[in-house]
């Protein structure tokens, strides 16, 4: 009896929801968890739609991209939340997004034009640090020290691959020399994001490479104002990351009304205290309390989208010989 | 082998058999005929192989030495809470691989307890990175499985052996020789395989412990292949690579394994006569010890951590343990439809060698076997909504291995002993399965589903490459919350991880040995 | 009438030739020298051992490749009768039904043939608990229920002592008396042919032998017959 109840509930709900569209909406995993921005912007959004989102969390943004290339043309997702500006050339490479309308008064360091995805939040990589230490000025000063860093696998993590590309963006060709000179300063190398923070807050490493947001964490959820980002000045390498929708989504504007709501104030309002980076779009009351005590590099980094693709072959070899001897 | 007929029939086994390797060999080639442009194997590739199969070779070769003299002590000393370690030897094996890697790291780490003594006491201090960090943390994972397999093992040796030992006041060494010495080469060389193959999979203890790329594992190198390079073919063949080498070591041992029986007893209870000894004593009591320290002490991190971040865990925490618990549950049935007849099969067989083919599921690389699926499933329904099924049947395959290796000699000895008596009495097919083969392995049938459901509890796997918001198990939740800086929480659901884990396996292997003294 | 036509057994190089006939309702010994082949020979009628050449047929009917249990006959080994996991009850009541769904009729049945070997009271005594003599009561009870034409005793009581054989061997004369059953037992014991068996297969050099009237045969052995039993 208990189950057909059960059964006949989830018939009505089922039912009762056929009349909604449903807007599916693929992204990184840590963005669905309890503590990202996923439920919050779902419920805001779906008070403004009358419809059901519905978020699918995989991995991270290049298992995203993977995902989409599997899927191709038949995928069922509408609209794309997550992939950064390290893999916007090869996400339009595939010919899956669409062209968009959607645009707002963007608040980033560099001019943003592109015309298939959004923005909607960014931040800078940094080595995160305590604040017990006194953190060296730039690459040369870091690998010339004994400090110790924790960093991530470029061959399966975000973070990993954005530290390749500072490298690059500051030193180009003397990249290889740098990354020679940093190797004993490496402990280890993570598979990812979490693996590498986590060994850092066990006291694994002096440093971590994370974001100069990070230390906001610390200090607004935890109360903990030991954690800091050191501040290099050959500049920061950013990431930006980016929403876009699918041609082949059969909610074309309830896709568009999403990405509109991403960088309109409810979302951007959430994201710095759920996702912990800047929003792309400056919220009407600002930033968050506790961001002004963040380091503001005076350098923002980027490698165009475009050139992305051909340097980090080159730039992965170059860390592989250098990291392997 | 005079046996014309076996009590078993062999045709589900081989079915069995076909389903798992038909599983496995699907997803490469769905992953096949989806790769555009292929490119071989590279440099960079073979180098990958070879410190796999390196680290996976000495990992495999110190678990399965070092397991011998812990299991043996086991086997013969009786002490308050031996049963409560014998139950937590299954602990490290079923953790997710960050819980365990954090948990090493406290102890060994550059912070941790261990270098905190060393310095205290004006030592150097000890660096785990490296290839002894990989295999440390692989030895910390398989060691307690490896003990547990022989264990079971040496409580398989009848009491009348001792006994006749007793009788003929043989010295330790002859006890070993002419007792212990037959039996390790029946077990040692299929656990060493398993680990091996085990270890084959390996990609981010060996990759964090290893300190770098220079611990660049076939698995990262498929990894890569798919999301870096999107180079399907290359990953493909990797995972074929995987595949053989796996094949090829299962081969190897079980070809070694000579195929004789321990005989039957008369099920009279064990009782030892035997290392009474001061010397014989002091060695066990020394590697219990530290196997025991060298077993409790990350877990001893693990559970401090984790209390501290235990009321933290926010209720999703509970209901992905809940999904958890289910998709355990459907596991050990799948298994049990698998493992039971393919057991069968390869106790009958004349030569063991088919058992290698039970090493696919873990010797597959999860993220190749959840695309391949993926892939296949897309056309046809929506793969989400097939997520908890599929992480079901995949961990039941890799469990697979495990189960095989502790039903497979005591069914063996079972068919062996019995198996003529059976047949006088037409004891065959399900009648021979109700009442000779499932009562006398009742204490191994629970010891498979209890590992079976803590091993799908713990594994993190395909379930990854589906979820969405709704369907998440407690490890992915578990990850989720690191990924969203909730470093304490996540270690309080890694501490209920670890406690339903044990609890599942505990209920089960309790189950099947009460009452199982015949 | 069971018959072994022109058989030969072999096992790796051994081999042994018979071609004899057994009847119904008699009591034959099997008796010859150690590692002459006499289980062999057993095992080749009860379908454990194949027949590298000639047949086996029983009632005009080709046995030779019928499996252990559709044969008309069951056998107690030299060890391992009883399953130790199983109640008396349940290995008694396996001769009955193998898929142990046991009617009120059989258990009735049953437990009759445990009254008749005196194991009444121990129906659910696993064997471990048992006796020498009353794990060979309950395998004998086994053999009671099964009721095949021909039992086949492969020297199960060898480790009971004199009195408790002497007993069991009664017991199995009575019983295989009572259910008309021709018995097939291998022995040592010229005494124990005396005290039972009605002809003798005598088995040596590869040679099982038809069967022979025992009395006749033990008072004037043949020549390889007399330097066996010395």
């Amino acid at each position: 009896m208990k189950y057909l109840t059960l059964a006949a509930t989830t018939f009505l709900a089922t039912s009762a929801y056929a009349d909604t569209p449903e807007l599916v909406v693929y992204t990184y995993d840590s963005f669905v968890s309890d503590w990202g921005p996923g439920p919050v912007i779902e419920k805001a959004f779906e008070q403004t739609c009358a419809c059901d989102l519905r978020f699918v969390g995989m991995g991270d943004g290049a298992a995203l991209l993977a995902r989409l290339k599997l899927e191709g043309a038949r995928s069922d997702a509408d609209v794309v939340l997550g992939l950064d500006t390290s893999l916007i050339a090869a996400a339009k490479e595939t010919g899956l997004f669409a062209q968009t309308a959607v645009t707002a008064d963007y608040d980033l360091p560099i001019a943003w034009n592109d015309d298939s995805f959004v923005p909607y939040d960014w931040g800078y990589f940094a080595f995160v640090h305590g604040t017990d230490l006194t953190p060296p000025a730039n690459f040369k000063a870091l690998a010339d020290s004994d400090l110790k860093i924790v960093i991530q696998d470029p061959r399966s993590s975000t973070p990993g691959l954005g530290l390749l590309m500072w490298v690059k963006a500051a030193y180009g060709d003397e990249a290889p020399a740098i990354w020679q000179g940093l190797a004993d300063n490496v402990v280890t190398v993570t598979k990812g994001w979490s693996e590498a923070y986590g060994l850092f807050l066990e006291g694994e490493a002096d440093m971590v490479l994370s974001y100069t947001t990070s230390p906001a964490y610390h200090l607004i959820a935890e109360e903990d104002a030991t954690k800091t980002a050191a501040a290099f000045d050959e500049g920061h390498y950013m990431q930006i990351e980016v929403v876009g929708k699918l041609a082949g989504s059969d909610q074309p504007d309830l896709a568009d009304a999403f990405m509109q709501f991403m960088v309109a104030d409810a979302a951007q309002t959430a994201l710095p205290t759920t996702n912990w980076m800047y929003p792309a779009v400056m919220p009407a009351e600002g930033l968050p309390k506790g961001f002004e005590t963040l380091i503001t590099p005076g350098k923002a980094l980027l490698i165009p989208n475009e050139d992305v693709p051909a340097l980090r072959e080159e730039a992965l070899a170059e860390w592989l010989s250098a990291l392997s001897q | 082998m005079a046996l014309r007929a076996f009590a078993i029939s062999t045709k589900t086994g081989i079915g069995a058999a076909a389903l798992v390797v038909g599983l496995i060999l699907a997803a490469v080639c769905a992953v096949l005929t989806r790769a555009e442009f292929g490119s071989g194997l590279g440099p960079a590739d073979w180098s990958a192989i070879r410190f796999t199969v390196f680290q996976a070779a000495i990992s495999a070769v110190l678990s399965s030495l070092l397991a011998i003299p812990i299991a043996r002590a086991l086997a013969r000393r009786q002490f308050p809470g031996r049963g409560l370690l014998v139950t937590l030897l299954g602990a490290p094996f079923i953790l997710p691989v960050i819980v365990a890697v954090l948990g090493l790291l406290t102890v060994f780490g550059r912070a941790g307890w261990l270098n905190m003594a060393l310095s205290a006491l004006n030592l150097p201090t000890l660096s785990i990175y490296g290839l002894h960090g990989v295999v440390l943390a692989h030895v910390f994972f398989n060691l307690p499985l490896a003990t547990r397999l022989m264990l079971q093992a040496w409580q398989t040796i009848p009491a009348e052996r001792f006994r006749l030992a007793a009788q003929l006041d043989l010295t330790p060494r002859a006890v070993f020789q002419s007792i212990e010495w037959p039996m390790l080469r029946q077990i040692v060389p299929g656990t060493a395989a398993l680990i091996f193959v085990i270890c084959l999979t390996s990609f981010a203890v060996a990759l964090t412990l290893g300190g770098g790329p220079r611990a660049t594992t076939i698995e990262l190198a498929i990894y890569q292949a798919f999301r870096f390079d999107f180079d399907l073919s290359r990953a493909a063949i990797l995972s074929l690579v995987q595949l053989a080498l796996a094949g090829s070591a299962a081969l190897l041992a079980l070809w070694i394994i000579p195929s004789v029986s321990m005989g039957g007893g008369q099920d009279r209870p064990r009782q030892r006569w035997d290392a009474r000894g001061g010397v014989q004593r002091i060695i066990d009591i020394l590697a219990i010890g530290i196997g025991a320290l060298f077993l409790l002490l990350p877990l001893g991190a693990i559970v401090t951590r984790g209390l501290a971040g235990i009321l933290l865990t926010p209720a999703s925490v509970w209901q992905a343990a809940g999904t958890s618990v289910g998709v355990a549950m459907v596991s050990i049935a799948v298994l049990l439809v698998l493992a039971l007849p393919m057991a069968g099969w390869i106790a009958t067989a004349k030569r063991g060698s088919v058992e290698a083919v039970g090493l696919f599921g873990v010797a597959a690389s999860p993220l190749m076997i959840g695309t391949g699926w993926f892939i296949l499933i897309n056309p046809f329904a929506d793969p989400v909504a097939l997520a908890l099924p599929v992480t079901a049947l995949v961990n039941a395959l890799m469990a697979l291995p495990f189960a095989l290796r502790i039903l497979v000699p005591p069914l063996r000895d079972t068919v062996q002993v019995y198996g003529r008596l059976s047949q006088a009495l037409s004891l065959t097919g399900w009648p021979f399965w109700r009442w000779v083969a499932l009562p006398r392995l009742r204490p191994q049938i629970g010891f498979a589903m209890g590992l079976t459901g803590a091993l799908s509890m713990g594994d993190l796997g395909v379930i990854a490459l589906f979820a969405d918001q709704d369907r998440t198990t407690l490890p992915l939740q578990m990850y989720r919350l690191m990924g969203s800086y909730q470093m304490e929480a996540a270690a309080g659901a890694a501490l209920i991880l670890l406690a339903l884990s044990l609890g599942i396996f505990w209920i089960f292997d309790k189950a099947g040995r009460m009452n199982a003294e015949a | 009438m069971l018959k072994l036509e022109q058989a030969v057994i072999t096992q790796d190089d051994f081999s042994l030739r018979a071609d004899l006939s057994i009847e119904p309702h008699k009591k034959y010994a099997v008796i010859g020298p150690s590692g002459a082949g006499k289980s062999t020979l057993l095992g080749a009628l009860c379908g454990f051992v194949p027949l590298a050449h000639g047949r086996l047929i029983w009632d005009g009917r080709d046995i030779t490749d019928a499996a252990p249990g559709a044969r008309p006959m069951t056998m107690l080994f030299q060890d391992n009768n009883l399953f130790p996991h199983l109640s008396v009850m349940q290995n008694v009541g396996l001769g009955l039904r193998s898929d142990m769904r046991l009617t009120a009729d059989d258990r009735a049945e049953v437990e009759s043939a445990l009254s008749r070997v005196s194991l009444a009271d121990m129906a659910d005594r696993k064997p471990g608990s048992l006796s020498g003599g009353q794990q060979s009561r309950a395998a004998l009870a086994r053999v009671l229920v099964q009721a095949r034409p021909f039992v086949l005793l492969d020297e199960p009581f060898a480790a009971l002592g004199p009195a408790l054989r002497n007993e069991m061997l009664d017991l199995v004369q009575q019983l295989v008396t009572e259910t008309g059953a021709a018995l097939i037992m291998v022995t040592h014991d010229p005494k124990d042919v005396a005290r039972i068996a009605d002809e003798v297969i005598f088995v040596a050099n590869g040679i099982a032998h038809a069967p022979e009237p025992a009395k006749e045969l033990m008072d004037n052995p043949p020549p390889e017959l007399r330097e066996y039993l010395g």
